[in-house]
């Protein structure tokens, strides 16, 4: 046997690594202390976050929960944790959830907004997780004038008498389509609904309800407030701006100049405009362009208006999307025979959508926030309702803790949506890199 | 470059060149701005034929073959495509375009589909085949590029030599009586090009008109029945394998032809 070969006889046995190199030392050797820089960042890290926790631990647990002022609550505290001790007057929040939610929508009412709510996420379930059946999508449908009668209540003819201008769209669609052509169908698909809505919805509704008056108690906008009025405003703007945005993003990009100029004109005028602006337009001027008499919902308008800026945002999003697909896919949709539409809606618009993900919940994130702003033309948002509260004499100078809350309820529904949103994306991952 | 595409004999019996016109291009001209890219191109492929055509870069062969389904629009003469005459008319086009199957030279396959969807999605949207149907379709020429295995996997988890495969597949789902082949195997690693080319001879022996564009002159060789040499966008020579590799007439066909195969 020469001396180079070598047979083992005997299996080294499995061994457990030495202490250094597993557990928690390891993990904080490698992270915390790797080398002097780092270790010195993470040093002063420590000391902000103690400074940081210090002032912040005493006011959270020297609170005073049961006060029905400010001052009742400072005495609280100072009886409980010494005369020095400042602590959080959760008190405020106890005595006001219920206006910081529902503004000053009437107590015995609540459980309409309540009730919408959780139709809403009944109705968000099949939107957002494929598992959900298909077929809910059809109540998806439907929600919006669920929601509506739910809030705002009154006859119910008049939702079910809007929903029928939808109805009517793909109706006088089929009937004239065969009779002038496609394009006359498309017109007809979109005149007869507008028409319906503009002349005679309105009647027709009045009139049934004076046949048969269904319905419950009206609740004028003006009582509508706190959460309840940002997740109105929040999710129909979410849910108006996405396809809005999908429109003009495509309209960018077109090849027809008047499709083009247009699109181009509406996002560069609304993004270059503050939305402050947008919602005085909203709450005043708008009077002045339309006809003497009409009353037009302020939230409405304050929908319109908050849809408008963020389609322009989503817009250029998406647009960014579209601009990253490879010029092959549209060839190889094109080479395969398929139209322009389906081209976008099967191979386009699943990829642009996916890669501007981000992006996309993002701009619905600042629009949620945005929402905020409304306080300034007087609709009770929460911060205009923390105004409100602090007028009372009881709450007079309470300030963090309102804010707090305020922040914390934002907080919820803006990091859900983010959580989504990297959800969405690793579930749609296919490309395996 | 010069070697076989396949070692084995091919099968002439299915290959016939019928009488009947597939493609008749008439005094085609195309501009790129001022650029004139295809200058008076006459061709005329009968059903059955398989032409490759070669050519240095640039010399407008991609711009050639994408203008018979309308990637790319030519300014001046006539291309008639089974009869239908290509205009601005998109109900042509979109006829033209359910006859004449594409595979490029970057695969161009759906990345957020599973290869199944890929090859159902256009008999399914196109075609209206219903998808049960389709699916059936799908696997026959799945099966037929030697990968129905890789059916529910995404484009991303294959080699390119399946990708190219499933982007024949896709395209052959439509039952084309054209294929246009934009350099299928030039991204493609060596040991990679020799299944492709597998399926591409496979289909020429099934007696599929093809056009190819291609540096792959084995395949030329063995499969080709004519062999088209671009330059400057222009037809400069065209001839039977044989003669065209043997026997060019042409100077720059016979420069080309000594760069390419290296002597
Ligand atoms: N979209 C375009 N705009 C302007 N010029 C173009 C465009 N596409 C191609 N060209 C030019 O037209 C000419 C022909 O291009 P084409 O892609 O048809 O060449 P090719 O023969 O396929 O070359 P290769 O072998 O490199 O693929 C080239 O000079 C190219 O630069
Ligand atoms: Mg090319």
């Amino acid at each position: 046997m020469s001396d180079v070969a070598y047979v083992r006889t005997e299996m080294v046995p499995e061994k457990a690594p030495p202490a250094s190199q597993v557990g928690p030392i390891k993990w904080v050797r490698e992270n915390l202390f790797p080398d002097i820089p780092n270790s010195v960042l993470t040093i002063l890290a420590l000391y902000f976050l103690y400074l940081a926790l210090s002032a912040l631990l005493p006011w959270i647990f020297h609170s005073a929960v049961h006060a029905n002022s400010l001052n009742e609550c400072r005495e609280i505290i100072r009886e409980a944790y010494g005369p020095d001790a400042v602590g959080a007057c959760w008190g405020v929040i106890v005595d006001r959830w219920h206006q910081l939610l529902f503004g000053f929508y009437p107590q015995d009412m609540y459980w309409r907004p309540v009730t919408a709510f959780v139709l809403l996420l009944v109705a968000l379930s099949p939107v957002l997780f494929s598992q959900v059946p298909r077929k809910m999508l059809m109540f998806t449908a439907v929600y919006p004038f669920i929601m509506y009668f739910l809030l705002w209540g009154g006859s119910i003819w008049l939702p079910l008498s809007v929903m029928f201008g939808f109805v009517l769209a793909p109706i006088s669609h089929k009937i004239v389509a065969p009779l002038a052509g496609n394009l006359a169908g498309v017109i007809a698909g979109f005149a007869v609904p507008i028409l319906w809505w503009g002349l005679a919805a309105g009647p027709v509704a009045e009139y049934l309800h004076s046949v048969a008056p269904v319905g419950i108690e009206y609740i004028e906008s003006a009582k509508f407030g706190g959460f309840m009025l940002s997740i109105t405003i929040g999710i129909t703007g979410i849910a108006l701006s996405l396809p809005l945005g999908i429109v003009l993003a495509l309209g960018r990009r077109s090849d027809l100049l008047i499709i083009k100029s247009l699109s181009i004109g509406f996002i560069e005028f609304i993004r270059g405009v503050p939305l402050i602006t947008l919602l005085f337009v909203a709450s005043t001027l708008l009077n002045y362009f339309l006809p003497p008499g009409t009353t037009f919902d302020i939230i409405l308008r304050v929908m319109i208006m908050v849809t408008l800026f963020s389609a322009a945002y989503m817009a250029e999003v998406i647009r960014g999307g579209l601009a990253a697909l490879p010029k092959g896919q549209y060839e190889a949709a094109d080479a395969l025979g398929l139209d322009y539409w389906k081209a976008q809606r099967l191979i386009i618009m699943p990829q642009a959508l996916k890669i501007s993900i981000p992006g996309i919940v993002g701009t619905f994130i600042g629009l949620f926030k945005d929402t905020t702003l409304v306080s300034i033309i007087g609709l009770m948002d929460p911060l205009g309702l923390s105004n409100a509260i602090r007028a009372d004499q009881a709450w007079n100078g309470i300030l963090w803790e309102l804010y707090a809350f305020i922040a914390a309820m934002f907080w919820i529904v803006c990091f859900s949506m983010s959580r989504y949103s990297m959800y969405l994306e690793r579930k749609l991952q296919t490309d395996h890199r | 470059m010069s070697e076989l595409a396949t070692n084995r004999e091919i099968d002439r019996s299915q290959m016939k060149v019928s009488d009947e016109v597939a493609i008749e291009i008439m005094d085609m001209n195309k501009w790129y701005g001022s650029f004139h890219v295809l200058r008076d191109i006459n061709l005329t492929v009968q059903r059955g034929e398989r032409i490759v055509i070669c050519g240095p870069s640039g010399s407008g062969k991609s711009t050639l073959i994408r203008c018979i389904n309308r990637l790319e629009e030519h300014q001046q003469g006539r291309i008639v495509v089974d009869g239908t005459e290509l205009s601005s008319d998109l109900k042509n086009i979109d006829k033209i375009r359910r006859e004449v199957g594409m595979v490029f030279q970057h695969f161009n396959l759906f990345p957020h589909l599973t290869i199944l969807e890929n090859c159902t999605l256009a008999p399914i949207w196109v075609r209206k085949t219903p998808k049960k149907e389709a699916e059936e379709i799908a696997m026959h020429y799945l099966e037929k590029v030697k990968i129905p295995e890789q059916a529910d996997k995404y484009p991303g988890q294959l080699s390119g030599g399946q990708q190219q495969r499933v982007a024949i597949a896709r395209s052959l789902c439509m039952k084309p009586r054209i294929m246009l082949f934009d350099e299928p195997t030039s991204a493609l690693d060596p040991e990679m090009i020799k299944e492709v080319l597998d399926t591409m001879i496979e289909l020429a022996e099934e007696g599929m008109t093809m056009l190819v564009v291609t540096h792959e002159m084995g395949f030329a060789r063995q499969v080709a029945n004519r062999v088209i040499f671009m330059d400057q966008g222009q037809i400069v020579e065209q001839n039977e394998p044989e003669e065209f590799f043997h026997n060019p007439k042409s100077e720059r066909t016979k420069l080309f032809l000594s760069q390419i195969l290296g002597h």
